[in-house]
């Protein structure tokens, strides 16, 4: 463990992505507590622009909303969905996956096509479709993005397993008389961390991406303020007040850099040959 | 010895990376070589031997800094050159011949274009010339059908055919030092025994230096005119083949021809005929490969009515090369694989008839050892739980069951503390026993070790082989041991069964299959065991 964060503090990419979910989280945690009332409440007039009022600092939208307090708010939606929509795709995408590859031949092909239906409908398509039916809100879009998400780690999943499955430490165990399931969970799961690891990280980022879309489009919860409705609710007054899009927009950007950069260190930090090679 | 050298090794000095178990990958080495003269580099896996064959080709690896020394070669000093410096004098005055002629052959590039890639390198010859140049090559290095074969791709040709082919690629451009990494080792005996020769007989036309690197006793006493010992770093021992091998001053030299197994099988106390461990009757297996949609499926017969039967408190080997079925037996055997038919009883209960939870139950009594000591334990458990999981999941309580573990690895010779620890923290040879202490801890009847000592050093092996000797007498246990290698098969099994291509050829006692081979395969496999006409057998 201390080695991996030796490798994982060698890469200045991962560090800075560190830091920067790092203040994500304190943000989303904490943040609220600073403004304690909703973020829905106008504060200021409209279109109040940012670094004028020491209150309001980064301005007020075209309902005098305060902007900051939109943007902490958001933080809390944003890595919410990102999290637990990773979380459930891995549930569905893992067993799926192990299963598949465990068993091989005609399992392995039923499943497998399975999942391939879900990859050839485009995600986002399918995602919009999903939240529309199920009527917008925080639980349909963690399902929708779950549903869309699930696919890659199904794959990746299979392909170690089917890797893993023929080493000599599974025979060992079948010859030793363990039933499937140990066998899949106690001796070929664990090693296929490292990969599934790294997969989750990149996979919170694209989720981040996908509720912010949903949301920009209108289809996040109404109830919840998220960064992608700040975008699309700015967007037609983008020429008179660029700061109700900016402010959120580069928030999005650091949160999907974030989670960009801690997946590479990731890998540079399980796989270390690999890092060295390219270096 | 009066010749000048070709190229000298000079007090080489080769610091690894920090934080390794030792500071020197080689230290004050010193090595001439010396034209028309093989030198055989030999030593223990670590010991720095291929650091050696390495830096004589400017291929050290990054992380690793010469130190020290010089490798003088035609009055320059080649640690001093530079990238491009090196690229001249590789292929052109010293070339290589790798280990796994697979991988070191591009895989999408035809051998006679691979060949005449060497010409081009160094801006050699027309395109024509080049073209007749590797035609000879292939002539000259036996590769059979010469014309055909430089069209052909690597993966169309066998082991020992790539070999040659590597041979060629080095040989090309007439370089007058030639560095073998291990070339026999990923071939079969019979194979090897060809390409030891075409390598003494090409060193010998064209009077060059051989630096020839190998772990194998046997190989060395064929093929070498003076043998250089190292260990961890450092040369313990150099002379000539006899004095090395007649007369070794050296403890550890002296302890490592000891290892090297004999032909001779010892004699074996008789077995009571009647009493069956494992009956194993008409096994086939065929694996099938689909091609495509229009060509015929791709059949490979893995075994082929494969009969025999295993006494109580037998060993039964079974040998031959690579592909002819023999690690395929030992899983049908286990039921890792299913077989097309035929039968495997343990004593009254017929195991191929078996599924599921009353399969599980009875596999217990036939336990495996298997060949990777790096693959066959799970890197993320440790080694109390690879041991107790076995017999925890047939219902042994978990206490007992550590309590047992701590006794079997008294057995196998490691210290009780191992339990909390993980598997990389052993070297290979413990490994090994670790994996013994698995497989005794489901308390077998009958052991099947797949090519269980192949992967260590003879010394290891040693220990090793009469570890299972020993367990073996002591819990009253059969074996199915299956190995390429026929001294160790000498040593340790009272019948041998010879595979060739799926079929048992020849199934006779130890003593009687060494003294007098009836099947031609079975002749050919004793002839080509390296190091029978060597002084090596004093030892």
């Amino acid at each position: 463990m201390k080695k991996f964060w030796k490798l994982m503090l060698r890469n200045p990419g991962g560090v800075i992505g560190l830091i920067l979910l790092t203040v994500a989280i304190i943000i989303a945690v904490f943040g609220p507590m600073m403004f304690p009332t909703s973020p829905w409440r106008m504060v200021q007039r409209p279109f109040l622009p940012p670094f004028t009022n020491p209150m309001v600092t980064l301005g007020t939208d075209a309902l005098g909303r305060d902007v900051f307090a939109g943007l902490i708010y958001g933080a809390r939606v944003s890595l919410l969905v990102g999290l637990v929509s990773t979380t459930v795709a891995l549930t569905i995408g893992v067993p799926v996956g192990a299963i598949a590859g465990y068993f091989g031949g005609k399992v392995d092909d039923a499943m497998m096509r399975g999942t391939e239906f879900f990859q050839t409908i485009p995600s986002f398509a399918l995602a919009i479709v999903l939240v529309a039916i199920l009527q917008p809100s925080i639980y349909s879009i963690v399902g929708a993005i779950a549903i869309v998400s699930w696919p890659p780690v199904a794959r990746l999943v299979r392909g170690e397993v089917l890797s893993l499955r023929t080493r000599e430490y599974v025979q060992a165990a079948v010859v030793t008389g363990q039933s499937n399931s140990w066998i899949i969970w106690r001796e070929i799961l664990p090693n296929t961390i490292s990969p599934i690891i790294v997969l989750a990280s990149l996979m919170v980022a694209n989720a981040i991406l996908l509720e912010s879309s949903l949301s920009f489009l209108g289809l996040g919860d109404p109830n919840l303020m998220s960064w992608g409705y700040m975008v699309g609710a700015g967007r037609t007054v983008i020429r008179q007040a660029w700061w109700i899009t900016v402010f959120p927009g580069i928030a999005i950007l650091l949160s999907v850099l974030a989670m960009n950069l801690i997946g590479e260190g990731l890998n540079d930090a399980l796989n270390p040959r690999l890092a060295k090679d390219s270096r | 010895m009066s010749k000048a050298p070709a190229i000298a090794i000079k007090n080489l000095k080769i610091a690894l990376p920090k934080s390794g178990e030792r500071s020197y990958a080689v230290e004050d080495v010193s090595i001439d070589l010396i034209p028309g003269e093989i030198v055989c580099l030999v030593g223990e896996s670590g010991s720095g031997k291929s650091m050696c064959a390495h830096a004589l080709m400017g291929l050290l690896p990054d992380t690793v800094k010469t130190e020290a020394g010089e490798i003088s070669f035609g009055g320059k000093n080649l640690l001093k050159l530079t990238e491009d410096g090196w690229r001249e004098v590789r292929g052109r005055d010293i070339a290589m011949v790798f280990q796994e002629p697979m991988t070191a052959l591009n895989p999408l590039m035809r051998i006679g274009d691979q060949m005449m890639e060497m010409f081009e390198a160094h801006g050699l010859l027309t395109p024509k010339e080049r073209r007749a140049k590797a035609l000879n090559l292939a002539k000259e290095v036996g590769l059979p059908d010469p014309e055909r074969i430089i069209r052909a791709y690597p993966h169309q040709l066998s082991g020992g055919q790539r070999q040659r082919a590597m041979i060629a690629m080095a040989l090309a451009l007439e370089p007058s030092v030639l560095v073998a990494d291990e070339p026999t080792t990923a071939l079969d005996v019979t194979t090897q025994a060809q390409i030891l020769k075409l390598i003494r007989n090409l060193q010998r036309s064209r009077n060059m230096a051989v630096m020839f690197i190998t772990h194998d006793f046997g190989v060395v006493a064929d093929i070498a005119d003076r043998v250089v010992v190292l260990r961890h770093g450092k040369i313990v021992e150099e002379g000539s083949i006899d004095a090395v091998f007649r007369n070794p001053q050296h403890d550890y030299t002296k302890a490592l021809l000891a290892a090297v197994p004999s032909m001779d099988p010892p004699a074996r106390a008789p077995l009571d005929e009647t009493n069956k461990a494992v009956d194993v009757i008409g096994l086939d297996k065929t694996y099938v490969t689909p091609t495509g949609w229009f060509k015929p499926d791709r059949r490979v017969q893995a075994a082929n009515e494969v009969t025999f039967s295993i006494l109580k408190g037998e060993t039964v080997g079974l040998v031959g090369e690579s592909g002819s079925g023999k690690s395929s037996v030992a899983r049908l055997v286990m039921r890792l694989i299913e077989a097309d038919r035929g039968t495997v009883r343990i004593g009254d209960v017929d195991l191929t008839a078996l599924k599921g939870k009353a399969l599980r139950d009875q596999r217990h009594r036939i336990q495996m050892i298997f060949q990777d000591p790096f693959a066959s334990l799970n890197p993320r458990r440790k080694v109390g739980q690879i041991i107790t999981d076995g017999p925890i999941s047939h219902g042994a309580d978990p206490k007992k069951a550590m309590e047992r573990a701590r006794e079997l690895l008294g057995m196998v010779g490691l210290d009780a503390g191992s339990l909390d620890r993980y598997p990389h923290e052993f070297s290979g040879g413990q490994r090994q026993r670790l994996g013994i202490a698995r497989a005794l801890a489901m308390d077998p009847e009958i052991i099947v070790a797949d090519e269980a000592v192949s992967a260590l050093d003879v010394s290891v092996q040693a220990q090793v082989l009469k570890l299972l000797e020993d367990l073996k007498a002591r819990l009253g246990l059969s074996m199915l041991f299956i190995t390429h290698d026929l001294r160790v098969a000498a040593q340790i099994c009272d019948r041998i069964a010879v595979m060739q291509r799926g079929e048992i050829v020849e199934l006779k006692p130890t003593a009687q299959l060494f003294a007098s081979p009836e099947h031609p395969y079975t002749r050919e496999l004793l002839s080509a065991v390296p190091g029978q006409s060597s002084p090596s057998q004093a030892a």
